[in-house]
């Protein structure tokens, strides 16, 4: 019975991780599902919500866009609006952002020196939302306790769970 | 889409740096009858649908063109988001552009081919995010001479 359930268990996550790894490739973006960390991107998007990302190679970009970039050496994503765009006949790209809500444009975020960010840095573009659903995530972030007691709880439900 | 009224160039850093003026006049209307848009004596009228699912709508004015340094080129000079429920109807005179106009080199100078259209971003309350260009845009030409510093 305890190899069943063991077996239920692997079955579950292995299972969780292949739609994952399916959304990445399938969206062609490394992270196809974000949360909007701040609220520099009101009122349209607020701290919590999630956004549905896609990267497709051919995929121009274009001011006015959605984009989810990170700055290179930093972890953090940033979603912010594209307001300027150059792009060469080659195909190579420089562009720059700044959040809805924000008075100046993000070549303050950006590494010393960096004016521009390129084709490199865009984790993907935003192409849907869903308010509220990301604020999980960000209460497990600030709460470590809470994402134990999350865990544990998981992990009895599963052991306990008895089939009748 | 309004025609602009006055633009003229001035160089700083070694990049081309524009002015442009101009008028908006767009009505939203809470009609559930899809996106419309058509010409009234060179005034384009749009007219927006703000159903349930609309929480705000995301207006920019770009400006496209083509440069010897880049071959595709854009610049928001100007945005506004309207929430559901803010008033409908749009009538900006004589805007100057909100933010600096410019271009990555000296592609500015004697450009004629430099279009203005209205797009905008519709922000649902869950789902898909589209983004939306009005048809219709207007063209600006640049002149071939730099004016000295002028105040902005």
């Amino acid at each position: 019975q305890l190899y069943y359930q063991v077996l239920n268990f692997a079955m579950i996550v292995s299972s969780a991780l292949m739609i994952w790894k399916g959304l990445i490739v399938v969206t062609g973006s490394e992270s196809p599902i974000v949360v909007v960390l701040s609220g520099s991107m009101e009122p349209a998007f607020h701290r919590g919500d999630l956004l549905f990302l896609t990267n497709f190679h051919d995929d121009p970009i274009r001011a006015g866009e959605i984009v989810v970039f990170k700055v290179e050496g930093r972890d953090i994503p940033i979603v912010h609006r594209v307001i300027k765009v150059h792009e060469k006949g080659n195909g190579n790209i420089k562009f720059l952002t700044k959040g809805d809500n924000n008075e100046v444009d993000d070549r303050g975020l950006y590494k010393e020196g960096q004016n521009w960010l390129e084709k490199k840095d865009v984790v993907g573009r935003a192409r849907g939302f869903l308010p509220y659903v990301g604020m999980v995530t960000i209460i497990m972030n600030d709460y470590p306790k809470f994402k134990y007691a999350l865990l544990a709880v998981m992990g009895a439900y599963v052991l306990l769970k008895r089939e009748s | 889409l309004r025609k602009n009224v006055e633009d003229f160039t001035g160089p700083r850093e070694r990049s081309d740096l524009g002015f442009v003026t101009f008028d908006i006049t767009a009505d939203i209307l809470n009609e559930k009858n899809g996106l419309q848009t058509f010409w009234n004596k060179n005034t384009l009228m749009l007219f927006f649908i703000f159903d349930w699912n609309v929480k705000q709508l995301f207006l920019y004015l770009s400006a496209e063109y083509s440069t010897k340094n880049n071959a595709l080129n854009q610049v928001v000079l100007w945005d506004k988001i309207m929430l559901r429920g803010d008033n409908p109807r749009l009538s900006l005179k004589d805007m100057k552009s909100k933010y600096f106009f410019f271009d990555d080199g000296n592609g500015l100078k004697g450009n004629r081919n430099i279009t203005l259209t209205l797009s905008w971003n519709v922000v649902p309350n869950a789902g898909i995010l589209p983004l939306v260009t009005g048809s219709g845009h207007v063209s600006v030409p640049f002149p071939d001479t730099y004016e000295t510093t002028k105040s902005y």
